[in-house]
C-alpha cells in the first residue's frame, strides 16, 4: 500500500459511461473508471459482474455501445489489441499467451521484433533491452530458459515483461493470482508496487478481498455491470467490500461451530498410489476421519493430494495399503461401489470429473445415480422422475439457471459447482471427500458451499477437505493434517493451528523440527 | 503485434452475436451449408468440365443447372422415389451404426468389413437353412445371422481397444482387409454354388431368402427395417440408461468413469452394436438388391455411412434424412447422366466434397474443445456469455 499515491494528479486513463450490451443482458451499464499515474487500481466484482467485459472494451476486443475512453485527456477509439498496445495499454490474461517451446527472450520480442536488417531479428539488441528491464524491476528470469520449463509464476512474469518491453504505461492484470501459490502472490505484489513506483498504472482485476486490500491504492467495486462504489483500502473492510460486491451481507467466515466427533468412519493405512506416469507420488498415507468432523488436508498443490483422493473414491488403483469404511475393507472398490457405500465426492477439476458440460443440468444431477430407481427401471430411464428431482435440487441449492434443460456449460462457475454439490450432498453420506470445493468461486458461492459442508458434518458425515487455499483449510477444519510429498507429516488442531507454522510445514515438510510421535506418521 | 491499425470491427464482438444466432439454428445449419457449398463447388466443376463433354460448348454455365434439374427429376419420378429408398436403406442402417460410435467417441471405419461379414452371415443361412425351410423362417434367420456376424466384426476392434488400448481407427481399417478376404474365401469355399465355374454363391431367391418386394418394381422390405431402426436407436440413445452411458463416455470419459460407468465394457458394447447395424446393412443389400455374392463383391456403404453420420450429426433422425439425401443423389445420378450428359460419378464427387466441409468443421470444433481443455482463452467472451446465459 503506497500511502502517498498521487491522488491529486490528473487521471491517465478515463472511461466514461461505458455501456456494453449483449443479447439479453447489459454487461456494462454506464461504468465510469479512472486510473491515475503510478496507481494500482483494483477492479473488484463477482464472476460475471462485467469486469472482463470492461477490460475487453479497454483492450479493443469489444466495442462499447455507449461511452468514451480518454487517454491523457484525449478521447481515443481503440480499434483492437494492437492499437491498445501501441497506445501503451497492455493486458495479462488469466491464461497466458506464450509459446512454450520458445525461450523467454523470444517470447518477449515475439510480434515486436527489432530487426537488424530486413531479414534477421536483432537478438543482441533485444537481449540487452530485456536484461535492462529485468534488472530495473528485479525480475528473476533467465532470458534463455524455455518458457515451457518455467513455473506458472515465472510464466506470468514473462507476460508482464512482454508488456513492459512494449512500453506499457497501463497494465491490466486479469485475476493474476488465481494460479499462484501464496509465495508467488507476494512476489507479484512486490513487482506491481515497483511498477507503480516507476509511474506506471496498474488495473488489477480480482474477486479476492484480502488481495485487493493488500495491494491496491483504490478499489472500484462492480456488481451486475454497474459501479457500486469506490473505496480506499485504509477506509474499508473485507466485510464492507463483500457486501458491496454481492449486494447483501456475507459471512466471510462461516462459523464452523463445535464438532461432535464420533466413531472413526474412514481409516486409511499406508496407502500407496502412483500418478499417471507411474511415479509413486503417495508412498504411504495414513489417517482416519471420525463421524461429524472435518479433516483438512493442507498442502501445496502437487504433493499427491489428487492421487490420494482419486484412490479413495476408486478412480485410481491402490498399489498398497488399506482403506476401511465403517470397519469394512473397501480397498480397490469401483467408483460406483464406493458411491453406494456412502462416499460422496466433489472433484477438484469439476470440468474433467465432476460434470459433462455438454449435457443438460438434469443429466448432470443424476450422473452417479441415473441407473437406480426412481431414475431408471432396468434399462429404461424415467425422465419425469429425473426432471422432478432436478427441479427440486435447483430450488433447494439455489442453482441459478433458466431451466434444468440448458447445457451445463452455460452456467457460471459457481452454479456449475452447485450442480456438483447438489448431486453429491443430497443423500445420506458416511464420508464426503472434497477436493478444492471452492476453487475459482466468488464469495457468495463460497459462503453457500461452506454452509452446506458444515451442515453435512453436523449430520454426522466424516468430511475430508483437501485444499490448496490454506485459509480455507484453517477456517473449516476441525483437525488439520499437512501433506508433503505424499505423506502426512504433521497434525494440528483446526482451531488453534498457527497459519505461518502450517504454511512452513507445507513448504518444507517440517524437516529439521523435532518430530513428535504424531508427526512420525506414515 | 504493433502492426498497422486495422479498421476491422472487433472480432470478438461480432463473434458473440454471430455465435448466438448460429447456436439457435446450429443442428441443421451446418449440414445445410455443407450441402449447398458442395453443390456450388460441383457446379463450378461441371462448368469447367463441360468442354470435355459431347455436345456442349466449353464453359457452359447452363450445364450445372441442367444436371441438377435432371438429378431432381430422376428422384421425383415414382421409380426414382423407390430407388431412393432402396439406396438409402443400407446408408441409414450403417449410418446409425457409425453415428452410435461417434456418440460414444469411437470412430468406426470398419463399416466395410462389418457390412461384408454380415453379408456372409446372411448368405450362410440362405445356403444351409434356405434349402429346406420356407422364406418365413429363412428370411428372419438370415437377417439375424447378418446382424450377428456384423456384431462379431464390430466386437473384435472394441475388445482390442478395451483390453489393449489399440485404437479403433487402426484396427477397423486393418480388419476391413481381413473381412474382404474372408468374403472371398467364403464364396470360393463353404458358400460356393455347387457346380459353378467360378467362386460365386447361389441366388438368394432360389434359397427362400430374398426380401419381399413391398414398393414398386424393386422396393424391398429392407426399407421398413431401416425406417424402424431409426426410432429404435433413438430410443436406445435417449431413453435408456445404456444410451446415457454411451453418450456420457463419448462426451467426457473421465466423468463417465466417476459416474460409475464401466467405460471399457461400453466400448465393446457400442462397437458390437455399430457392427450389428453395418452387418444388417450388408444382409439387406444381399437379400433385397444384389441377391448373390459374385467374385470381387465389395461395398462403399461402410465409408458412405461416415458421411451420413457426420451429415446427420450422429442424431438418428438426422441420419434418416442424410441417408435419404445421399440415397436420392444415387437414385438421380443415372438420369443426370442420360439427360444432361454429366457422368453419374459426379455424385461421388459431391458426396466427397460434403464430407470435406463437414470434416473441416468437425476438426475446428475438436480443436476448440482441446484448446478449451488446455485452458486457452475461449472464442466467446466468457464473462458476457456467463452473464447472458447463467444469471438470466
Amino acid at each position: 500500500m503506497t500511502e502517498d499515491a498521487p491522488s491529486g494528479s490528473a487521471p491517465t486513463l478515463e472511461m466514461r459511461g461505458i455501456t456494453k450490451r449483449y443479447p439479453g443482458v447489459v454487461a456494462n451499464d454506464r461504468i465510469d473508471l479512472d486510473v491515475r499515474r503510478g496507481e494500482i487500481h483494483a477492479l473488484l466484482g463477482e464472476n460475471g459482474a462485467g469486469k472482463t467485459t470492461l477490460m475487453n472494451v479497454l483492450y479493443g476486443l469489444a466495442r462499447p455501445d455507449e461511452g468514451k475512453i480518454l487517454l491523457d485527456g484525449q478521447q481515443i477509439q481503440i480499434a483492437g489489441p494492437s492499437d491498445a498496445i501501441a497506445r501503451g495499454i497492455s493486458m495479462v490474461h488469466q491464461h497466458f499467451m506464450l509459446v512454450p517451446v520458445l525461450s523467454v527472450a523470444e517470447n518477449v520480442i515475439l510480434g515486436a521484433e527489432t530487426m537488424s536488417n530486413a531479414v534477421f531479428v536483432d537478438r543482441r539488441e533485444a537481449s540487452k533491452r530485456i536484461a535492462a528491464l529485468a534488472a530495473r524491476f528485479g525480475f528473476d528470469l533467465d532470458p534463455d530458459a524455455k518458457v515451457g520449463s518455467l513455473s506458472v509464476g515465472q510464466q506470468q512474469r514473462v507476460e508482464i515483461l512482454k508488456a513492459l518491453y512494449r512500453d506499457a504505461r497501463i497494465l491490466v492484470l486479469d485475476e493474476p493470482t488465481a494460479v499462484l501459490t501464496p509465495g508467488e502472490t507476494e512476489e507479484i505484489f512486490a513487482l506491481l508496487r515497483r511498477l507503480a513506483a516507476d509511474g506506471r498504472s496498474i488495473v488489477f482485476i480480482s474477486h479476492k478481498l484480502y488481495e485487493v486490500l493488500e495491494v491496491a491504492d483504490r478499489i472500484t467495486v462492480i456488481r451486475r455491470g454497474r459501479v457500486i462504489g469506490e473505496r480506499r483500502p485504509a477506509e474499508t473492510t473485507e466485510e464492507e467490500l463483500a457486501e458491496l460486491m454481492v449486494g447483501r451481507e456475507v459471512e466471510l467466515t462461516v462459523d464452523r461451530g463445535e464438532s461432535h466427533a464420533g466413531e472413526p468412519v474412514l481409516r486409511v493405512e499406508g496407502l500407496r498410489v502412483a500418478d499417471d506416469r507411474h511415479h509413486e507420488v503417495v508412498p504411504g498415507a495414513s489417517f482416519e476421519i471420525r463421524a461429524g468432523e472435518i479433516l483438512g488436508v493442507a498442502g501445496v498443490a502437487g504433493n499427491g493430494q489428487d492421487e490420494l483422493v482419486q484412490a479413495l473414491i476408486g478412480l485410481r488403483r491402490c498399489l498398497g495399503g488399506k482403506i476401511t469404511l465403517m470397519g469394512r475393507d473397501v480397498t480397490g472398490l469401483s467408483p460406483r461401489r464406493m458411491n453406494e457405500a456412502g462416499v460422496g465426492y466433489v472433484p477438484g477439476d469439476r470440468h474433467r470429473f465432476g460434470l459433462i458440460l455438454s449435457f443438460p443440468v438434469y443429466d448432470n444431477l443424476v450422473l452417479t445415480s441415473y441407473y437406480r430407481p426412481p431414475f431408471a427401471h432396468g434399462l429404461l430411464r424415467n425422465d419425469s422422475a429425473i426432471l422432478d428431482f432436478a427441479a427440486a435440487q435447483i430450488e433447494r441449492f439455489d442453482i441459478r439457471t433458466p431451466s434444468a434443460q440448458v447445457k451445463t456449460s452455460t452456467l457460471s462457475g459457481g452454479n456449475q459447482q452447485k450442480v456438483v454439490v447438489a448431486r453429491e450432498f443430497d443423500r445420506e453420506l458416511k464420508v464426503l471427500i472434497l477436493d478444492q470445493p471452492t476453487r475459482g468461486l466468488d464469495v457468495g458461492s463460497i459462503e453457500f458451499i461452506h454452509r452446506q459442508i458444515i451442515a453435512k458434518r453436523d449430520a454426522g458425515t466424516a468430511v475430508l477437505l483437501v485444499s490448496a487455499e490454506l485459509d480455507e483449510v484453517l477456517e473449516m477444519s476441525d483437525r488439520i493434517v499437512v501433506m508433503y510429498r505424499g505423506r502426512m507429516v504433521a497434525e494440528r488442531d483446526g482451531r488453534t493451528a498457527d497459519k505461518s507454522e502450517v504454511g512452513l510445514l507445507m513448504a518444507t515438510g517440517g524437516q529439521g523440527g523435532a518430530a513428535t510421535p504424531k508427526e512420525a506418521w506414515a | 503485434m504493433s502492426g498497422p491499425v486495422t479498421k476491422r470491427r472487433p472480432a470478438r464482438h461480432r463473434n458473440a452475436i454471430v455465435n448466438a444466432i448460429v447456436a439457435s439454428a446450429q443442428p441443421i445449419a451446418e449440414p445445410l451449408v455443407a450441402i449447398l457449398l458442395a453443390l456450388l463447388v460441383g457446379a463450378v466443376g461441371i462448368t469447367m468440365l463441360s468442354g470435355l463433354l459431347a455436345g456442349h460448348s466449353s464453359f457452359d454455365v447452363g450445364l450445372p443447372v441442367a444436371a441438377y434439374l435432371a438429378l431432381l427429376g430422376g428422384v421425383a419420378s415414382p421409380n426414382g422415389f423407390t430407388s431412393t429408398l432402396v439406396y438409402a436403406t443400407p446408408l441409414i442402417l450403417a449410418g446409425l451404426g457409425v453415428g452410435l460410435g461417434f456418440k460414444a467417441g469411437l470412430f468406426n471405419i470398419g463399416g466395410r468389413g462389418q457390412f461384408l461379414f454380415g453379408t456372409v452371415g446372411a448368405m450362410a443361412v440362405a445356403t444351409t437353412v434356405g434349402t429346406t425351410q420356407s422364406s418365413y423362417i429363412t428370411v428372419p434367420l438370415a437377417l439375424l445371422a447378418g446382424a450377428a456376424f456384423g456384431a462379431v466384426a464390430g466386437f473384435i476392434p472394441g475388445f482390442l481397444k478395451a483390453t489393449s488400448g489399440a485404437h479403433e481407427v487402426v484396427t477397423t481399417i486393418m480388419l476391413n482387409y481381413v473381412f474382404v478376404f474372408v468374403t472371398y474365401w467364403a464364396i470360393s469355399g463353404p458358400l460356393v454354388l455347387p457346380n459353378a465355374h467360378q467362386p460365386i454363391t447361389a441366388d438368394v431367391t432360389t434359397r427362400n431368402a430374398a426380401l419381399p418386394i413391398i414398393l414398386g418394381r424393386d422396393g424391398n422390405a429392407g426399407i421398413l427395417l431401416a425406417l424402424a431402426a431409426v426410432p429404435i436407436i433413438w430410443f436406445l440413445l435417449y431413453r435408456t440408461t445404456l444410451g446415457f452411458e454411451i453418450r456420457s463416455a463419448g462426451a467426457n470419459p473421465d466423468a463417465a468413469r466417476y459416474g460409475g460407468m464401466k467405460t471399457s465394457r461400453l466400448i465393446v458394447l457400442t462397437m458390437s452394436i455399430a457392427g450389428l447395424m453395418c452387418g444388417l446393412a450388408g444382409a439387406t443389400t444381399l437379400m433385397g438388391v444384389v441377391h448373390q455374392i459374385a467374385p470381387g463383391y465389395d461395398t462403399t456403404v461402410g465409408f458412405d455411412a461416415i458421411t451420413v453420420a457426420l451429415l446427420g450429426r450422429s442424431n438418428p433422425i438426422g441420419i434418416l434424412f442424410s441417408g435419404l439425401l445421399l440415397g436420392a443423389m444415387r437414385a438421380g445420378s443415372q438420369s443426370m447422366q442420360v439427360q444432361a450428359g454429366v457422368p453419374a460419378e459426379l455424385v461421388d464427387a459431391l458426396q466427397a466434397i460434403i464430407l470435406v466441409f463437414l470434416v473441416v468443421n468437425a476438426l475446428r470444433r475438436w480443436l476448440d474443445r482441446r484448446a478449451a481443455k488446455r485452458g486457452s482463452t475461449p472464442l466467446i467472451d466468457a464473462d458476457a456469455a456467463q452473464a447472458a446465459e447463467g444469471v438470466a
